[in-house]
């Protein structure tokens, strides 16, 4: 998985019925559907299903082959879904305790807090995307088993006692986004990931012909930036943390 | 060749079992609407090839009703309970942490070791697609690991999974299901609307402005398609190439990789790109869905700040 992940270009030779000149502002009426359905929360995957079919419609198709060019692209996409296959390790070991002995590791630093925790992972998920390791951790594999649990234990260990569930709730959400901003800022570092290599194809096609190494090298300053500005916040947050009074911890 | 299809057929039968389970769980009130949910996920991956165009439009209409109309519970497998966990774990201490090691640790020597090797003139593993092969070999194997390390019971691994499974629900298959939107609005030509509409409208007479325009554009389309991806080459092929690269000299490689970063930071900020932003909230049992999206918009406007002044700084000759 990677920040950019497309997948979507099938080859979806149906599809290519859509591509009949519509009117022009008719075409954006699915990206509305899709703005209007989230913004009023509505279920997000019939929103999705109902964007696809008025977009279809929109381009002037019946909706029987509007239904099976979503469902060909559909079909073409399900590797998408593939990283669930670790669901069952990750229950398991937390059947055994692992969220529990996590806690229990963190506690046994004293001086550990959410805030430098978070951004140590940062670091380390950004490294590990730029050796082109981006899925030995992730939501799944470490956020839910080892990184929330011990940045609340940490929070925990710190405060002397539970907190209020809106800090447990802020901070399971900022170990998701650290792992999120980790792995973007991190993976176009390496070379052969989807985002370059798109990259690459896209500009040989232009007539400029680049080493992948070339564009790579360019992730390293935002990459930096992305750890300075998030560490900050970071910091913020835990200190926030430490003294609510000051303002609920903003999620 | 090992292909990706021996991974479908490996989750087509994990979802079968979590539909099989589910039906029989007497704690869930939905039970049913979970067995038909997991179950129409199991027939796409064992079976989706075989069930034609129109039949997979069907199967995900009929996921999205059962997702919209609320017929979706939450499973309630025997589990252990918070006291037993925290007795399991003072028992096996560090023991715990090494078949949650066993997965990243195998996935690398699969990807080192594996990925390179070839039989008969072929590679092992389809190359396109080790990273999933490899992954799912991974995973395997940890649960292997675990159950025997930690002497946990046979079924753990189908009942846990399906309770996890059941706690990120229907949130599960919305990547997928943006994707095949994503192909749907390229082919309809919604990229080309769009990208006609920033080229034309916006300013891109002086540098600065030009920058501007490319890097908000790779933020706010990919905010609008969910994808970094089909932002680039709209933008670059409207903006970048012949604005940044011919008229302002920049270097191709500076404009593009920054530009993609760019983009990158709209992915922070859309429900649209969800397993990046609504499956984990949903994993993590936040009950706000935008919660981690909050959280990374602070970020990622200033960051979008940044790479404009990288790009203007990095890319052209000053």
């Amino acid at each position: 998985m990677n920040a950019g992940d497309d997948g979507a270009r099938g080859k979806g030779h149906r599809l290519g019925a859509l591509n009949r000149t519509s009117p022009l502002m008719l075409t954006l009426l699915g990206v509305a559907v899709v703005v209007v359905g989230f913004a009023a929360r509505f279920n997000p995957l019939l929103v999705v299903v109902v964007a696809a079919l008025v977009t279809g419609l929109a381009a002037g198709l019946p909706p029987a082959q509007v239904l099976a060019a979503f469902g060909r692209a559909f079909n073409e996409n399900r590797f998408v879904s593939i990283p669930f296959v670790v669901l069952p390790l990750i229950g398991v070991v937390e059947r055994a305790g692992l969220q529990e002995r996590a806690r229990t590791l963190i506690g046994r630093f004293r001086r550990a807090s959410p805030g430098p925790l978070l951004a140590g992972y940062m670091v380390f998920r950004q490294i590990t995307a730029a050796l082109g390791l981006i899925s030995i951790a992730g939501q799944a594999q470490t956020v839910r088993p080892l990184i929330a649990p011990m940045a609340e234990a940490a929070a925990e260990a710190r405060a002397g006692g539970e907190l209020p569930e809106t800090a447990r709730l802020a901070i399971r959400a900022w170990a998701a986004a650290t792992d999120n901003i980790g792995a973007f800022f991190g993976e176009d570092i390496f070379v052969a990931i989807g985002s370059i290599l798109l990259m690459v194809g896209f500009l040989a096609s232009s007539g400029i012909s680049l080493d992948p190494l070339q564009l790579s090298k360019w992730a390293i300053p935002t990459a930096i930036a992305a750890f300075l500005i998030h560490g900050v916040r970071l910091l913020i947050f835990d200190r926030r943390l430490r003294h609510p009074a000051r303002g609920e911890p903003a999620a | 060749m090992i292909k990706l299809d021996v991974v479908y057929v490996l989750a087509g039968l994990m979802f079968a079992a979590f539909a099989v389970l589910g039906a029989f769980d007497r704690r869930n009130p939905k039970r049913f609407g979970n067995a038909a949910f997991w179950g129409l996920v199991a027939l796409s991956f064992l079976a989706g090839d075989r069930l034609g165009d129109l039949g997979n439009g069907v199967l995900v209409l009929g996921l999205a009703l059962i997702a919209g109309f609320g017929l979706l519970g939450r499973g309630q497998p025997d589990t252990t309970g918070a006291d037993e966990r925290r007795a399991l774990a003072a028992r096996f201490g560090e023991k715990l942490f090494i078949p949650a090691l066993t997965l990243p640790l195998v996935l690398i020597v699969a990807l080192l070791v594996l990925k390179p090797l070839h039989l008969a003139g072929q590679p092992l593993l389809d190359p396109k697609q080790a990273t999933l092969i490899s992954l799912a070999l991974a995973a395997i194997i940890a649960v292997g690991v675990a159950l025997i390390l930690l002497r946990q019971p046979w079924i753990s691994p189908l009942q846990e999974g399906r309770r996890l499974m059941d706690i990120v629900g229907w949130a599960a298959l919305l990547p997928q299901a943006l994707s095949a939107l994503g192909a749907v609005f390229a082919l309809a030509g919604v990229g080309k609307v769009i990208g006609g509409l920033v080229t034309s409208y916006l300013p891109v007479d002086t540098l600065p402005a030009a920058v501007a325009v490319y890097c908000l554009g790779m933020a706010g389309f990919t905010v609008i398609m969910g994808n970094a991806y089909a932002a680039f080459p709209v933008l670059t092929a409207g903006v970048g190439l012949p604005i940044l690269v011919r008229h302002f000299g920049g270097d191709p490689a500076a404009v593009c990789a920054i530009g993609m970063l760019s983009g990158f930071c709209g992915t922070l900020m859309t429900p649209l790109a969800a397993n990046f932003n609504l499956v984990p909230p949903a994993l993590l049992e936040i009950p706000d869905r935008y919660a981690v999206i909050k959280a990374q918009i602070p970020t990622a406007i200033p960051l979008l700040v940044a790479n404009m002044v990288l790009m203007y700084v990095l890319a052209f000759p000053h």
